[in-house]
């Protein structure tokens, strides 16, 4: 096992850090290139007329879940080394409710928020500083809420533990309905379009 | 109004973004993040206008000062996000699709899309900090991890936006 670098030494902090740069500068030109700097093409994805957020979405989802779990298996990366975000089940299901109106109403999420105001758009730029504003909102009521954001703590699972099925069981799954999920996105914008 | 060259295929574009994700894993074992910068940069910026002993032993903020430091320059986030606006940027530059405009629906005033984005923005930094990530470090960081809380996360986003869609029609159609 060689990977993740940054728990097995192969690159010290400075050289992690420098990666973040290249990474961001990879990850920001394939949002842009993919058309997400732009919130009236990001919107189509509510209204069915577009599905690029969609197509983006998952295959960069299947495209890192297939490359990680296969590194994985060819004994390069350590999965288990890689930090699982941890599952609070009740926190995350508001933060989805609250994110996905800000979604619809901004525009644009936190990343395509800034391609969109480095491409030029006043509106990714506003976007961007309503982030800033509401995640001060919650520090602010951080000491009120806490109850409620470390309620119903899981720890770090994945949906395949909590199934009790192997880990490629989930992979495959997701990948299949992935694949076929882009066949009905390509149906629906014929059909609208 | 010249709209630039036409947008990449969305799945070029996606397995771009699934390398891109991929790396971090691998480099950092941490993957792709976005809201996380911006926290870094409030935690640091209440800091400063506090006080950084103060903001450490703050719960809320102390995620974010573990180096003792309110510094976000050396956060990995922080840089990525700096990285992230590069790379749009000149991706945008080169398209062609670079310029100053307020993007917005067809029956929307400027300053009410500006109002609209800000308030956007707002309930996405307050949903985040509760999902502990956004469309980046859950989404996509979790999701390909098939972390459970991920795909809460994702299917809850989802179903809320498109059940407000058609009551918000007027900020986009």
């Amino acid at each position: 096992m060689t990977a993740p670098f940054s728990e097995t030494g192969v690159l010290g902090s400075t050289g992690v850090l420098a990666s973040a740069p290249l990474i961001g500068f990879a990850f920001g030109w394939c949002l842009e290139r993919g058309g997400l700097g732009s919130a009236r093409k990001l919107t189509g994805q509510f209204y069915l007329t577009d599905l690029t957020v969609f197509k983006v979405m998952f295959s960069a989802l299947v495209t890192a879940m297939l490359g990680a779990f296969w590194l994985d298996r060819l004994g390069v990366l350590d999965l288990g080394l890689v930090y699982l975000p941890e599952t609070y089940v009740v926190p995350q299901a508001i933060g989805g409710v609250l994110f996905g109106v800000g979604f619809l109403v901004g525009g644009l999420c936190p990343g395509t928020a800034c391609v969109a105001a480095a491409a030029g758009r006043l509106d990714g730029l506003a976007v961007a500083g309503g982030m800033l504003l509401g995640i001060a909102a919650f520090n602010a009521l951080f000491d009120w809420i806490r109850p409620l954001v470390e309620s119903t703590a899981l720890g770090a699972v994945t949906l395949t533990q909590l199934a009790g099925v192997p880990h490629g069981a989930g992979v495959l799954a997701i990948t299949v309905a992935a694949l076929a999920g882009f066949a009905l996105a390509s149906r629906i914008e014929r059909a609208r379009g | 109004m010249r709209e630039g060259k036409p947008f990449a295929d969305p799945y070029l574009a996606g397995i771009g973004i699934g390398l891109a994700l991929l790396a971090a894993y691998v480099v950092t074992g941490r993957g792709l993040g976005a809201s996380g910068g911006f926290a870094s940069v409030v935690a640091a910026a209440t800091a400063a206008a506090e006080s950084t002993e103060r903001a450490t032993r703050s719960p809320a903020l102390s995620p974010y000062l573990t180096r003792g430091v309110a510094s976000p320059l050396t956060d990995w986030l922080v840089l990525e996000l700096v990285g992230v606006a590069i790379g749009g940027y000149v991706s945008a530059r080169l398209a062609g699709r670079s310029r100053v405009v307020v993007e917005r629906g067809p029956h929307l005033s400027a300053t009410s899309r500006i109002v609209a984005a800000v308030g956007g923005g707002l309930f996405m930094g307050l949903g985040a900090k509760f999902a502990r990530g956004c469309t980046s470090g859950q989404a996509l960081t979790g999701g390909a991890l098939l972390a459970a809380g991920s795909w809460i996360f994702i299917a809850t986003c989802f179903a809320s936006a498109y059940l407000l869609a058609p009551v918000a029609r007027r900020l986009w159609r």
